[in-house]
Order: structure tokens, then C-alpha cells, then sequence
């Protein structure tokens, strides 16, 4: 939990999921994969491992184990996650997960079904979903729909008496539609609600105190218990006459906390050499931030909710990536009909247009330079189909 | 225990609802414009939306956790103490 910026937990029920189609059961194949996160004085990494193998001709069955090593810095005085602050105190987290997923074709449409557990030292997370997909009109347009209820505890180090429960319920529908023999449309929308302990348990604001030596004093943030979100997304996937892809997408969110955020990206994708392919892509967000944030608090308990968590705030988020991929021969192994080796890179650059960095000291505190993350983010897997 | 569902929510499902449901309307009057036999370069794997799910999960979730918002990826997440 106080990694704060950690790496989402559920990566693997949509690692399971992402590769449903109605219709058809999702190939066999095994994936290892080490990632690595550093940026803003945090490091992630570990490895995910995924299996997925058919029963018969109905029934396909996946697991995913997925592990994130943290070591990170924390701000003594806000809890915030900065690099390197004067006064911070490192810190070392570990969390497992596994995820296991069903999938049961009927037909033109597939039936899946998912657990997902996850716990670290401080945060327990139960993840549950099903979901049914259908095939129609000549199999031109798929259509899905997705349930995931999930139940966690929040806990908090050194207080063993503190168990905090947030229950999560998404509701997804999602359709994939061919427009003609060289374009691809896919469109979804997702309702999320979560109830419960939805702040930060160690995590400060701040406010105007000119009673303290630095010019403002801090209290733990509180924010409102419910929150319900909207996403709608559509992508666009395009055949080149060259062999190549052409990749573009949007999304919408709006949430009740204020939040409206745009997402665009755009992809190519580049078949070479035979046994290469390359991937370059582009991902720019923008968001305003939470009715309740604020950087810089007038006073004490100044409002009923107080926020200052930076995933909160408003900011430009830019990605650059790029992937290369290489199929090695396997015709020496009789049961393997595919393998690849991916190296993956993309580089992370978010500026805060509200969110200060507190390592400049300010005479006038709300004075300081705004802050700005900068994050490398390696992946480097195997991949074989049999 | 029954969670509160705003004006906003309900808009929203029923709106999901409406607009996966659309093309059920008249589904034996519509005769498929991609024949089967022209589907050679939808079928290229460098046309699948997720070639590699691991990967782009992953991914997904390194931004969402830095990001407000979530969701309508075409992936599922579970819950995480990454607030």
C-alpha cells in the first residue's frame, strides 16, 4: 500500500482475458515475462508467468503468477512517493498474485469465469469476473459483456488493529466489429464503483501554517468513500498495403470525483527481416484534477474531503515506446509451433500543472517549482505456442 | 451490502445495454460485407488488437496506476493498494 504508485495488481486477470474471442478459444501458449519500473526514486520489477491450454475443444483453461519487488523512497512528511526527498525514508515491498481463468466455448459464444488473489504486507485484494462473448453476422462483429466484483482490506503497517474493507464492482460491454477487409474497429465502455476505504492510509496534505518552520503543517487525507467512473473507448486497427498496422485509439473517462481525462494512442506495426517485427507507439493523457485536491490547503480541515495524491491531480502524461520481437525456429522441438523473444521499452514523462515538488525548499510555501516524473519502463519476455 | 448507483450509472448501463443490443435487431436481414475468403489480412497477427496480453496488461496498469482514470482498455483489473 505505501508504494503508492505501485503497479496495479490485476494485471493478470486481464493478461487472461485480453485474448477472448467468441468463437474461438484463445491459443495455447505459455509467456514468462520480467518487467522493471524506475522512475520518480521507486523501482518495481519481477516476473509474470502465464499458461493457457486447452481441454478438448470446448474448454480452455489459463494461470498467471505475478510478483512486484519495490524499493522506493517515501517522503517522511507528506507520505508522498518523490525521489530523493530531504527527509525520506526508503522502503521495500513485495506482492504476489495469482490469477486463474475458465473459458467454455458453446457454439459461437464463449463463457469465461476468473479469480484473481493478491497480497502484500499491508493490502489484501479478492478479484472475481465473468464474462460472455458472441459472434454474429458472419462472424463480423463480436459482442461481450464482463461482471467483476472485487473485495479487499486495507491495512496499514504497524497497526495491526487497522482493517479498512473497499468493495469494487465494473461492468464492461465491448464489441469488435470488422468494417472492411483491412479495418478493424473495437469499442468499449466500462462502469466501475468503489465503496469504501478509498484513500491512502499513510499519505498527507498539506496546509497553510505559519506556525510551523517550513510555513505549512500536514494532516492524513480524507477522501469521499464512493466513487463511480465512466470510460467509453473506441480503436481503430488498419492494414497497410506494405504489411504493416496502423494503430489508433481514444478514450473518455469521467468520474463523480470530478476527474475528466483524455487518452489518445497510436501504433505502428512492422513485419522485417523475415523473423522481425517492430513496434513503435505514442500515448499522450490529459486530466483535471479531483474536486477535492489540492496541493496547498488554506487551513487545517478546510473541506470535508482532502486529497493530495498526484494521480489526483491535474497533468499531461506522454509515453514513447517501442517493442522488437524475433520468432526463433522451433523445428527442432516437435511440440512447440511458435516462439518469440520481446524486448520492450517505453519511456514516461508526467507534468504536474498543480503538484509541487517539495525537495525545493520555498520561502513562500504554493511557491515551489511544479513537479515532473520521469520513468523507464523495461520489459523483456518469452513467448511459445504448442 | 447494496452499493449506491447515481443517475449517472444507471445512464451508463443502460446506455452499454442499448448499444450492445443494436445489432441484435434484424440479424437475418444482414448479409455479411467481408466474405470470409477476403478476411486474409484481418487474420495477419500483426492486426490482433492484444498480440501479446501479458505485455500490454502490464502496461495498462503502469499508467492507470498513475492516472485517474481506468477502464474500457478491453482488459479486466482487479484491485490493488496502489491509491
Amino acid at each position: 500500500m505505501r508504494h503508492l504508485i505501485a503497479i496495479r495488481l490485476a494485471v493478470a486477470l486481464g493478461a487472461l482475458c485480453a485474448t477472448s474471442r467468441a468463437g474461438v478459444l484463445p491459443d495455447d501458449r505459455a509467456d514468462a515475462l520480467f518487467h522493471r519500473y524506475e522512475g520518480g526514486g521507486i523501482q518495481i520489477q519481477g516476473p509474470s508467468i502465464l499458461l493457457r491450454k486447452k481441454l478438448g475443444d470446448s474448454v480452455s483453461l489459463s494461470y498467471n503468477y505475478y510478483v512486484d519487488s519495490i524499493t522506493g523512497r517515501v517522503d517522511t512528511v507528506t507520505g508522498a512517493s518523490v525521489d530523493a526527498v530531504s527527509g525520506a525514508s526508503e522502503y521495500q515491498e513485495h506482492r504476489t498474485q495469482h490469477g486463474i481463468t475458465a473459458d467454455l466455448l458453446h457454439g459461437k459464444t464463449t463463457y469465461s469465469a476468473g479469480y484473481i488473489g493478491s497480497q502484500e504486507n499491508d493490502y489484501d485484494a479478492k478479484t472475481g469476473y465473468l464474462s460472455v462473448s458472441q459472434d454474429m453476422f458472419g462472424d463480423l462483429t463480436t459482442i461481450s459483456f464482463g461482471y467483476t466484483y472485487g473485495k479487499d482490506t486495507v491495512g496499514q503497517r504497524g497497526n495491526p488493529d487497522f482493517a479498512e474493507p473497499v468493495t469494487r464492482r465494473n461492468w464492461q460491454v465491448g464489441v469488435t466489429q470488422v468494417l472492411t477487409r483491412k479495418l478493424l474497429l473495437g469499442a468499449n465502455f466500462e462502469t466501475s464503483e468503489s465503496e469504501g476505504f478509498l484513500n491512502n492510509p499513510y499519505r498527507k496534505v498539506r496546509y497553510l501554517d505559519a506556525g510551523e518552520a517550513r510555513g505549512y503543517g500536514t494532516q492524513l487525507e480524507r477522501y469521499p468513500h464512493t466513487r463511480t467512473g465512466n470510460a467509453g473507448s473506441l480503436q481503430l486497427k488498419y492494414y497497410l498495403p506494405w504489411r504493416a498496422a496502423l494503430d489508433g485509439s481514444y478514450r473518455l473517462y469521467s468520474d463523480t470525483w470530478g476527474i475528466i481525462a483524455h487518452t489518445g494512442r497510436l501504433a505502428y506495426v512492422q513485419p522485417a527481416f523475415r523473423r522481425w517485427t517492430f513496434e513503435g507507439r505514442a500515448r499522450y493523457y490529459t486530466q483535471d484534477h479531483a474536486d477535492f485536491y489540492s496541493d496547498l490547503f488554506p487551513y487545517q480541515n478546510a473541506f470535508n474531503f482532502l486529497g493530495r495524491d498526484r494521480e489526483l491531480a491535474t497533468f499531461t502524461s506522454v509515453s514513447l515506446g517501442a517493442t522488437a520481437t524475433w520468432e526463433f525456429p522451433v523445428n527442432r522441438v516437435s511440440f512447440l509451433q511458435k516462439g518469440t523473444l520481446n524486448l520492450s521499452w517505453d519511456r514516461l514523462r508526467i507534468s504536474y500543472d498543480d503538484y509541487r515538488d517539495l525537495r525545493t525548499i520555498a520561502v513562500t510555501p504554493g511557491s515551489e517549482p511544479f513537479y515532473t516524473l520521469d520513468a523507464d519502463i523495461l520489459q523483456f519476455f518469452i513467448s511459445v505456442w504448442y | 451490502m447494496t452499493m449506491p448507483r447515481t443517475r449517472s450509472t444507471r445512464t451508463w448501463l443502460a446506455l452499454m445495454l442499448a448499444t450492445a443490443t443494436l445489432p441484435l435487431t434484424g440479424c437475418g436481414s444482414i448479409e455479411p460485407w467481408v466474405k470470409p475468403y477476403e478476411r486474409e489480412h484481418l487474420a495477419d497477427p500483426i492486426m490482433s488488437f492484444a498480440p501479446n496480453p501479458v505485455s500490454s496488461s502490464y502496461l495498462d496498469h503502469v499508467l492507470e496506476s498513475r492516472e485517474g482514470a481506468r477502464g474500457a482498455t478491453g482488459s479486466v483489473g482487479g484491485g490493488c493498494g496502489c491509491n
